[in-house]
């Protein structure tokens, strides 16, 4: 365990485990309401963030955070007001995104086009303990939501329009969801970067549901696929010279495919089951009503 | 669970005046409808008559360019009761983007009888009955994607029911449903009802449902044209491929010539 030596290292390992905690945790509501690519605006929208704080010499995660949610917000409000040409506007809402973040990067004097990168594709190593403080204070916000209200958001995700009738908040709570990806992507931005944000918080998520059948099993095996790959992909960045943000991201994919493979003999067996099923019932019908070749006899 | 035994004529839900429309075409043009606890009443119409508009009106899924809204003497704006209401949407489907069981989906049901999304013993046995009314007991633990039409259509009615609904609003329960689903969904409802539930349902045709149901409202063009016990005509003319109802009180009996 030499990995866990250097401060630098440990930190790092922390910064990790609580995004591969909470990047799949929202990540599950958002491919439930088949939005999988949510986080994917909010990363581009975020950019915008990183150059305001690099300008006006704040702090880029907490001005990133500031502007994440503040687009997580506006996209939410297009989804209800503008359905017709909602695609459109988001599209607007993405790369005027991306584009905002390069522009204000370049125009300030200490912006670069490394630290950019930096934020592009992330930077772990460079995690210091004040922003260690502030993942641990959004991610705890962030678990809060997604578990403590993971009745009402499985609800909402499930069927808006029963949820309403039910007397949810659904505004409210999508709001909350919103918000929620916000966060978890200014905070999984240090560990694999704005660019692939969202595939930690939606590959997890599609590498548990090959094998299980349930929302709580999903919810419950994405998370622990999301804090294995992030572990195993900062370990592997510490001995091996490649990014850790790619790594990651990788991992998680060949999750996915393992899982999917081993999900095809799995439904095979379980389709079996059903069918023999099925036809013990076939079984009972020409009891109760001759089938027409029998008459014919 | 809904009193048993009350006859009282108090009305459960009332629709005044109401118009409504969907883009700029009138769908609604005017209608008044109230049903009392303890009926049965159908809405029924073609395509395009505005019957499902005019039940997502009373949810407040549509908002209404006129008239009135009232449920449980309550108009719609101040309704905070919904755990009294239990809704059956249109739909082929339960499934989200995520697998989850049948149990998962009807206790989203119970949601509205609980505080803060607790689910206690009391509610997990509520869940249970539902999921048996429905005839899926054995299956609870089944992913609802890997259901039949008429098995999701059970799912949907199990959560409607999971919060002990008094008065049930119905969006074709029966459109896609294979036989086998179709008699057990009659027999819920037909259990409900002796229990003392209220139904409103949106029905393209009268079908197996049609001995529980006590008064059907025709609507044609966003108008109701008939409001009475179901016309027996429409049994024999509401059969599958039949787009076209016939309400009887507006245009006369139709003229055959096999009774003359």
């Amino acid at each position: 365990m030499e990995f866990l030596d250097p401060p630098f290292m440990q930190r790092a390992l922390l910064a990790a485990v609580l995004v591969g905690v909470i990047a799949p945790s929202v990540g599950v509501y958002l491919v439930q309401r088949r939005q999988a690519l949510m986080g994917d605006g909010i990363g581009h929208i975020a950019m915008t963030g990183v150059g305001l704080g690099f300008l006006l010499s704040t702090s880029p995660v907490w001005m990133a955070t500031a502007v994440a949610v503040a687009g997580a917000v506006v996209m939410e409000l297009i989804r209800w007001y503008g359905r017709t040409r909602g695609d459109i506007a988001l599209a607007m809402l993405f790369y005027g995104g991306m584009a905002g973040g390069v522009l204000l990067i370049n125009l300030s004097d200490t912006g670069s086009n490394a630290n950019l990168t930096s934020y592009l594709f992330g930077s772990l190593s460079t995690v210091s303990s004040e922003d260690i403080t502030s993942i641990c204070l959004l991610a705890a916000f962030v678990l809060l939501v997604t578990l403590g209200l993971r009745r009402q958001l499985f609800a909402v995700s499930q069927d808006e329009e029963f949820a309403r009738v039910t007397g949810l908040p659904v505004r409210a709570l999508n709001l909350l969801v919103a918000v929620t990806a916000a966060v978890t992507v200014t905070v999984a931005m240090r560990v694999v970067g704005l660019l692939l944000v969202s595939a930690l918080m939606v590959v997890p998520v599609a590498a548990a549901q090959q094998i299980s059948r349930s929302f709580r099993v999903t919810f419950v095996l994405s998370v622990v696929i999301g804090t294995a790959v992030t572990l195993a992909g900062t370990v592997t960045s510490y001995y091996q010279d490649v990014p850790p943000g790619a790594t990651i991201v990788l991992l998680a994919i060949a999750v996915f495919v393992a899982l999917t493979l081993l999900a095809t003999p799995l439904a095979r067996s379980r389709a079996r089951r059903s069918e023999a099923a099925s036809e013990e019932c076939t079984l009972e019908v020409p009891a109760s009503r001759p089938a027409p070749d029998e008459l014919r006899v | 669970m809904p009193e048993t035994g009350s006859t009282t004529a108090e009305p459960v839900m009332a629709l005044r005046g109401a118009t409504a429309t969907l883009g700029a075409r009138p769908v609604l043009r005017g209608i008044d409808l109230t049903v009392h606890r303890g009926e049965v009443a159908a809405l029924l119409g073609a395509n395009g008559s505005g019957k499902s508009t005019a039940v997502r009106s009373v949810i407040g899924q549509v908002p209404l360019t006129g008239g009135s809204v009232e449920l449980f003497g309550t108009p719609l704006r101040r309704f905070r009761g919904w755990a009294r209401i239990g809704y059956v949407p249109q739909r082929t489907t339960a499934a989200g983007g995520v697998p989850a069981t049948i149990r998962e989906v009807v206790t989203s049901g119970r949601l509205s009888r609980t505080r803060l999304g607790l689910i206690r013993r009391a509610d997990r046995a509520a869940v249970d009955r539902a999921i048996e009314l429905v005839g899926l007991a054995d299956r609870a633990k089944d992913p609802v994607d890997a259901l039949s039409g008429g098995q999701h259509q059970r799912v949907l009615i199990a959560r409607a029911l999971a919060a002990e609904p008094e008065l049930l609003i119905m969006d074709e329960p029966m459109a896609g449903v294979d036989l086998a689903s179709q008699e057990i969904l009659a027999a819920t409802l037909r259990e409900q009802v002796a229990a003392g539930a209220t139904v409103l349902l949106v029905l393209h045709e009268l079908g197996p449902l049609e001995p529980l149901i006590d008064r059907a409202i025709v609507l044609r063009d966003g108008c109701v044209m008939h409001d009475g016990p179901p016309p027996k005509a429409l049994g024999q003319h509401a059969l599958p491929g039949h787009d076209h109802v016939h309400p009887h009180a507006a245009t006369g009996p139709v003229r055959t010539g096999l009774l003359s």
